[in-house]
């Protein structure tokens, strides 16, 4: 059922369940879920509200923890890891784009690139380099020393995008990336992402955006917890 | 690389209290202030201390001093108009002291009369007359500046002959020199013999005067006048007329004080027991007198002491403790305030561990510059006291030592809740918070 890009399963997961206990009922946000992608894919994950794509986005993210089932990330069951393992996945595996960018309001474009590497133990010299270089990448080589709030969604968002490629991450995981830009912005934040799945990286983005589902290689649907149907574009 | 990771731990915790200037500020305030009391409370406590022990040190720590006390009115017969009450020390005991207690080394009986001296027609001064004998330096810190002190032969032949201190020879003699003038006491003619200085260290006036046991220079009067003491006896009578209450009482005291040296500290205590028991024998269990160990007021002054510090300390303490609780405070305002923060930073990779150290880092920056001006303002109060109020202060390395200590851990006290507290927080949840 699934049509294999290249090489090996970078995302796999077997029987996930995510269950919520409210008042006594059991709540099921993911129901036995099986999703295996390839490394250098481009996904989108699309669904209505309430469809498990938030739950899913945590699981695979590592901010959260299935039920039961499991995950392998590159290889690797992160399923049954503690919180400090989590998080040492997260620095090191994933890279987040969030739809309201997050980034650290007191931090500058460079201070924020470097949180990531900083939290892997990377020398203040080797990262600020790689944060400047990152930075020109998408296109802010000029406004290393910004504030976010002195930047525009868009600029924000691409600070975002350097900051999730920093320790060079195995995928990354955008949720509504062009969610809260203008169109402009918006097709500015695709072209980046499009430069990225021609680098190889491994893209999983959840999105309602049709536009961002059209320039996916693979689009999954979601419903009730469950893989609705998954759809090869095929690019 | 754990070091330069605390250090840029460290730089993004001033950055981010930098921020926020006017909090950091005033909340550095409460433990600026709580570690500058402890620091101050603690150096005002040591130096009135060390006072109160250099005026215990100079009593000698192997002297007795046995001091004249008016008895308690035993009979209430005031119908009598004239009656003359005979009490206090007397020649007898002296003379009986010296011959029956074998390890007496030295005993200095003297005879305190509080008069007015004068020299030519200079205005009066009030001074206090010493009558006593030439053994009186051996149990006194006095140093002799000029002249001689008073002799055997000066007391042998009841000779008008005295020696001054300094306080006097400054009252009375302005820039004169005071050796071979002649003063005027009490209708008699005097002829200054020598010039004396009474070796005093930052006596903490008013510290020790309920007990009495301070001679020099207290009361108003300018200083001491020092007369053989058979000179004095056979000059001023013992008799003292005081009326009071339309009735006139007559006292006759012969001796104030009689100093008993012993060989070594070690036999003061048991000295003072056979002394009292002479005495008590002698006087027929009246109680016109008492005995003074300053050995043991040492003793005593070093246990008020402690108890001092410890009392001092804690009221500080406390001021500390209510600063830390201001810290805590804001840093819990802080941990929430920055949730989001803390959810973007743990999906970055930030372990708890990592948060933990963010956030306490911040706390201890602020604590540790609050014990540095703490230490600061609270080295320079002191010293105004001491320039102000004219107290003696001493502030001591472990007293420095003990307030930054208390600062710090205050500092990781009171952040490790709001620290733990951030670093618990759901990163899902966090992330979402607006």
């Amino acid at each position: 059922m699934v049509g294999v890009t290249s090489g090996m399963a970078i995302v796999a997961t077997e029987n996930l369940n995510k269950v919520y206990r409210v008042g006594g009922y059991e709540l099921f946000a993911l129901r036995d879920f099986n999703l295996h992608i390839d490394e250098g894919l481009y996904a989108a994950i699309m669904g209505p509200s309430g469809s498990g794509k938030s739950t899913l986005l945590n699981i695979l993210g590592c901010l959260d923890r299935p039920s039961s089932g499991t995950y392998r990330l590159a290889g690797e069951d992160v399923s049954g890891l503690d919180d400090d393992l989590l998080s040492e996945v997260r620095g090191r595996r994933i890279g987040f784009i969030f739809q309201s960018y997050n980034l650290i309001a007191q931090l500058n474009v460079i201070e924020n690139i470097e949180v990531p590497m900083f939290y892997q133990g990377l020398s203040e010299h080797k990262s600020a380099a790689r944060a400047a270089e990152l930075a020109g990448l998408v296109g802010l080589g000029d406004r290393l020393r910004h504030r976010p709030s002195e930047l525009s969604g868009g600029q924000q968002q691409r600070v975002a995008i350097a900051r999730a490629l920093a320790n060079d991450p195995a995928i990354i995981l955008a949720d509504e990336p062009t969610g809260n830009l203008d169109s402009a912005s918006g097709a500015e934040i695709l072209g980046i992402l499009d430069d990225l799945r021609e680098q190889g990286k491994t893209l999983i983005v959840v999105t309602h955006d049709a536009e961002i589902a059209a320039r996916a290689q693979r689009v999954i649907h979601l419903l009730d917890g469950r893989i609705e149907k998954e759809v090869d574009v095929g690019a | 690389m754990l070091f330069f990771r605390l250090k840029r731990t460290f730089k993004l915790g001033v950055k981010s209290l930098w921020l926020h200037r006017l909090r950091s500020t005033l909340t550095t305030l409460g433990i600026v202030f709580g570690v500058c009391s402890v620091i101050a409370m603690l150096a005002i406590g040591e130096g009135a201390s060390e006072a109160a022990q250099e005026a215990i040190r100079q009593l000698g720590s192997t002297n007795l001093i046995i001091e004249t006390v008016k008895p308690p009115e035993e009979q209430a017969d005031t119908g009598t108009v004239e009656s003359v009450k005979h009490y206090g020390l007397t020649y007898t005991d002296a003379e009986s002291i010296r011959n029956t207690i074998p390890d007496v080394e030295v005993i200095v009986p003297a005879r305190e009369i509080d008069h007015e001296a004068r020299y030519r027609n200079r205005p009066k001064s009030a001074i206090k007359i010493i009558g006593t004998i030439p053994w009186y330096t051996e149990i006194k810190p006095i140093r002799l500046v000029r002249g001689r002190f008073l002799s055997s032969t000066d007391l042998q032949h009841q000779l008008s002959v005295c020696v001054v201190d300094e306080g006097v020879a400054r009252g009375l003699f302005l820039f004169d020199d005071p050796i071979g003038k002649d003063i005027r006491i009490f209708g008699n003619y005097y002829r200054v013999v020598g010039l004396v200085s009474v070796m005093s260290g930052p006596v903490n006036e008013g510290f020790l005067q309920a007990s009495s046991v301070l001679e020099a220079g207290s009361g108003g009067v300018a200083g001491n006048v020092y007369i053989p003491l058979t000179t004095v006896k056979s000059r001023f009578s013992e008799l003292n007329f005081t009326i009071s209450g339309g009735n006139r009482s007559a006292e006759k005291v012969e001796l104030q004080k009689i100093t008993v040296k012993v060989a070594s500290a070690e036999q003061v205590l048991s000295m003072r027991d056979i002394v009292d028991a002479l005495l008590r024998r002698l006087h027929k269990d009246k109680k016109d007198y008492q005995i003074i160990v300053p050995l043991e007021l040492l003793r005593q002054a070093a246990r008020t002491r402690r108890i001092f510090s410890i009392v001092l300390g804690s009221i500080a303490a406390i001021s500390l403790v209510v600063g830390g609780i201001g810290i805590m405070n804001i840093m819990l305002a802080t941990v929430s305030e920055r949730t989001r923060e803390i959810g973007i930073r743990r999906a970055l990779g930030a372990k708890r561990r990592d948060i933990i150290v963010q956030f306490l880092s911040e706390t201890l920056v602020l604590t540790l510059l609050g014990g540095v001006l703490g230490i600061i303002l609270g080295s320079v109060i002191p010293a105004l006291v001491t320039y102000f109020g004219r107290m003696p202060t001493i502030i001591t390395g472990w007293s420095l030592l003990l307030a930054f200590g208390i600062s710090a851990m205050v500092g990781i006290v009171f952040g490790m809740y709001p620290a733990w507290r951030a670093a618990n927080m759901d990163p899902i949840e966090s992330l979402r918070h607006e």
